[in-house]
């Protein structure tokens, strides 16, 4: 350029460019808030479910965020476990319905009192542990909080936080 | 300096395509229709009929009925008047009230075409004049008697023979503006004074009221079908099933919302909406709540606008200072 | 394989592989630009700044729109406008930023038309520009069809309708233009991919086209002047700065491209957060009926001036004199007989043509949104339509006889 002397900055350039540079960052904050999941998708993540009709030994399936969750009132003679929700005098096993083998969705056999997965032959107690078969943890518990007769999934109640601070959810 | 008169001439003619192309254009479009502030005196009442009669001389057609259309309306709001003049005792309305509540309920029915809207903030939400007026005549009271032949009644035609009494009327009015006036919010406002004609998807809402979240699509199914039924009856008595007002706020703009609500038929004539009575209060709450709707962002606008303005003002200042700097020496 | 030496710096291993260093001075610091310009010679840059406004915008709004009859409306006015983040400010930058864009056209057309800008050399560049024209219409038409409003719906279903021919009564045509019978799913989808990858790619390609054209010839300057550019380069490098009839791209001609920018932005967002309802007509605020057609039925303003010529005439007539009005302006630099490339002020009969053309072009535009029904407005519309086409005929006639400057 022939109108800057050799070496001097051009400092109204640079004043210009990093003010730019700063509604750039505005613009890309837009951007970034445009692509955030819309208050819909949010509010639907959240799932009440309520437990006063339940029955024993009866698995009865939700869904939450998309995926199954295994609601099972748990009879007097399944053993009781930490992982178990508590709901008035019941117990209930509360988990996603996905093997943490590979995700297919386990059956529950009622008679033999335990889940069953079709895929590769795994198998899960009442309590959701892995008691056969290539799954390596136990059924995951999801964030719940207790509320009179009724569950809340994807809120994180007192109960849920214990469970996970003891490491009991996976 | 040269270049600003060119910036002016090209200045000019965008604004003169500006203004042919916009305010010229709906000056011409639509003619400008004056409001009467929310004061229900029949001024536009008689305005209407009498213009009716003008056009009705000229064709010389039903002149007689047009005359008589005027002087009933003169007499009527003479009478609203003389009534509004009385001293109304609340506590004996309570009891004519009563004789209300027996249509104006919670978990009311269709009753003639539409399900009776709730009065629980009728007196926060409703203009007085208004009120003696609906309860005396309702066809007349809400402009919309021309549809309202010999024949057919409006669906509350029969109450003003409960009254009898303009004492009565007052009273009930009075029990109205002391009991039911409690504070009222804009959703509420919405409901009460346009809901049970009028669906509003965006806020969920139908001539039935919100829309539950249902578990089994089957339920979810029957309540369309109930909504749907519902609304074939609004759409009998009316002629036609009146719109969705979710964007209704922007898609008709202020200035017609307000002369529209106060008087439907001054800017549709001939439409079968009756007028809702909302006084001036009670129409702001409701034009909140249609701007809540229909036009959420714009706070959002007004608070990011002046931001945004300045921004590019203090961009264009720099800009200018490094032009300076480049172009130094060269002219 | 080519001999690479060992690079020394970034940039020097750039300008081996990708002669950067070249690149920069071809288009940047040693592209020259007249000396003699003002600010109009910005509004090329002005139109890509707002072209990418529209990108950008547009990018936004194609994460969340759904083109389906049933879900159109709702995916623009309730998931765009109120829950997506920013989704209102995308869409009101869309709507405004299609409008302005047209503005600026006119006034670059302008420019070009009033500086003779388009003869000597230039006709390429005036072609180009105005095949871009034509494709930023079809994407502001198809782009509109997309809220599915009333008057998209009605927009479409008229100019569909045009297709017929008038008297040729091709209603097959228009079937198949449409896909269906009326404007239907077929019709948005369809819209919707021109608008959303055919045209934009269209408008991108004639736009390198355009700065292609632009090259040789070089941009014109305020008084048409020719000169010897390599001898005024060399005077620029040398230091006299003062006498130099030339400046480079980057960064001289760039700085002041940048401040009309800002000056234009400034204008752009006012719009955007302020005034908008010229851009974003509230009739397209009612969804899409084909059963009730709104009391008043006209295109975006861009279009009018076009549509008045449509008309005040009859059926046939009207169609042709519309499909000649489309391309006219393409056979400027061959109906302009004279060689002079200078101003209108002073090419005497010229002079009297532009302004001519331009506020005939401005009262056309504002009869084009008024009802025809009105006998006076309807009787300017058909005076100004009738001056369009005189004022054509009569272009080839003055330059002819215009004085050599």
């Amino acid at each position: 350029m022939a109108n800057n002397t050799e070496g001097r900055r051009d400092f109204m350039g640079m004043a210009l460019g990093g003010f730019t540079a700063l509604g750039g960052i505005g613009a890309l904050y837009a951007m970034k808030r445009s692509w955030d999941p819309l208050p819909s998708v949010k509010a639907a993540g959240f799932t009440t479910i309520d437990v006063s009709a339940a029955q024993a030994n009866v698995l009865n399936v939700e869904k939450w965020r998309g995926k199954p969750i295994f609601v099972l009132k748990k009879t007097a003679d399944m053993k009781a476990d930490d992982r178990d929700v508590i709901v008035g005098k019941d117990r209930f096993h509360i988990s996603i319905g996905l093997c943490t083998h590979l995700g297919c969705i386990p059956a529950y056999i009622a008679d033999d009192k335990k889940f069953k997965c079709a895929c590769h032959g795994g198998e899960f107690d009442t309590s959701g542990h892995q008691i056969f078969g290539p799954p390596p943890s136990p059924l995951e518990i999801p964030p719940f909080k207790v509320d009179g007769t009724k569950i809340v999934l994807g809120e994180a109640g007192p109960e849920y936080k214990k469970m996970l601070d003891a490491g009991l959810t996976v | 300096m040269k270049e600003l008169k060119i910036f002016g001439v090209v200045a000019f003619f965008a604004l003169l395509l500006y203004w042919g192309v916009e305010p010229f254009a709906h000056s011409q479009m639509h003619k400008h229709v004056e409001g009467h502030d929310f004061v229900y005196d029949g001024t536009a009442d008689i305005e209407e009929a009498e213009a009716k009669v003008a056009v009705a001389k000229k064709t010389g057609v039903k002149v007689e009925k047009a005359e008589a259309t005027v002087k009933a309306k003169k007499e009527f709001w003479a009478s609203v008047a003389k009534i509004s003049k009385l001293k109304g005792n609340a506590a004996a309305g309570e009891a004519g009230f009563a004789m209300c509540a027996g249509c104006h309920m919670d978990g009311a029915m269709n009753m003639g075409g539409v399900i009776p809207p709730s009065l629980e903030h009728a007196g926060a939400l409703y203009d007085k004049n208004y009120l003696i007026a609906l309860i005396k005549n309702p066809a007349m009271a809400s402009n919309v008697d021309h549809k309202y032949a010999d024949t057919m009644m409006h669906p509350m035609g029969s109450v003003s023979s409960m009254f009898p009494d303009d004492q009565q009327i007052a009273d009930v009015v009075a029990f109205l503006k002391a009991k039911k006036a409690g504070e009222v919010t804009t959703k509420e406002a919405f409901t009460d004074a346009c809901s049970r004609c009028h669906a509003m998807r965006y806020a969920k809402t139908t001539q039935l009221g919100d829309t539950p979240k249902f578990k089994h699509k089957k339920d979810e199914l029957a309540h369309n079908i109930k909504v749907i039924e519902e609304q074939d009856k609004v759409k009998a008595y009316m002629g036609k099933l009146p719109p969705d007002l979710s964007m209704i706020i922007r898609a008709r703009g202020h200035h017609f919302m307000e002369t529209f609500v106060e008087n439907p038929q001054s800017q549709l004539a001939g439409t079968s909406m009756p007028r809702t009575g909302l006084s001036h209060e009670g129409y702001e709450k409701v034009k909140a709540y249609m701007t809540e709707i229909g036009d959420p962002s714009k706070p959002a606008r007004e608070e990011l606008g002046p931001k945004v303005l300045l921004f590019f003002i203090i961009f264009t200042a720099l800009a200018f200072l490094w032009k300076k700097a480049k172009w130094k020496d060269h002219h | 394989m080519a001999h690479f030496e060992k690079a020394n710096s970034i940039n020097e291993w750039m300008d081996q592989r990708l002669a950067v260093n070249t690149l920069k001075k071809v288009m940047q610091t040693e592209y020259w630009i007249p000396k003699n310009i003002n600010f109009l010679w910005a509004m090329g840059m002005v139109l890509a700044a707002t072209f990418g406004m529209l990108l950008i915008s547009g990018i936004f709004l194609l994460m969340y729109y759904k083109p389906d009859t049933n879900l159109a409306f709702d995916s623009v006015n309730y998931t765009i406008m109120t829950e997506v983040g920013y989704g209102w400010l995308w869409r009101h930058i869309h709507g405004v930023g299609a409008s302005l864009v047209f503005l600026i056209i006119y006034i670059h057309m302008f420019t070009g038309i009033y500086y003779g800008s388009y003869k000597k050399g230039r006709e390429l560049i005036w072609l180009s520009g105005m095949g871009l024209f034509v494709a930023f219409s079809a994407e502001a038409f198809s782009g509109y069809m997309l809220p599915w409003g009333q008057m998209s719906y009605w927009a479409g279903m008229v100019i569909t309708n045009l297709f017929s021919g008038g008297s040729l009564e091709a209603y097959g045509l228009v079937e198949w233009i449409r896909g269906d019978y009326v404007p239907a799913d077929a019709f948005l989808t369809r819209f919707f991919m021109l608008h959303v990858l055919l045209i934009p790619l269209a408008i991108i390609g004639l736009i390198v086209l355009h700065f292609g054209t632009l090259r040789i010839p070089h941009v014109n300057n305020q008084d048409g002047e020719e000169f010897d550019y390599a001898e005024h380069a060399e005077l620029y490098k040398s230091g006299n700065v003062r006498d130099a009839k030339v400046i480079p791209f980057s960064p001289v001609f760039l700085s002041k491209d940048v401040f009309v920018m800002g000056v234009y932005f400034i204008l752009f967002f006012y719009l955007v957060f302020y005034k908008f309802e010229f851009a974003m007509d509230p009739v397209n605020f009612d969804p899409a009926n084909g059963l009730k057609t709104p009391a008043h039925i006209y295109p975006e303003w861009y279009f009018l001036w076009s549509y008045e010529i449509l008309r005040p005439f009859s059926k046939d007539i009207g169609l042709i004199a519309f499909a000649i009005a489309q391309v006219i302006f393409f056979a400027l630099p061959f109906l302009d007989r004279s060689p002079n490339v200078a101003p209108a002020s002073r090419r005497g009969l010229f002079k009297y043509w532009f302004w001519a053309m331009l506020i005939d072009v401005i009262v056309l535009t504002f009869m084009g949104k008024l009802p025809p029904t009105d006998a006076l407005f309807a009787n300017i519309g058909l005076v100004s339509a009738l001056a369009f086409f005189a004022l054509w005929i009569a272009l080839p006639i003055i330059t002819k006889s215009e004085k050599k400057l």
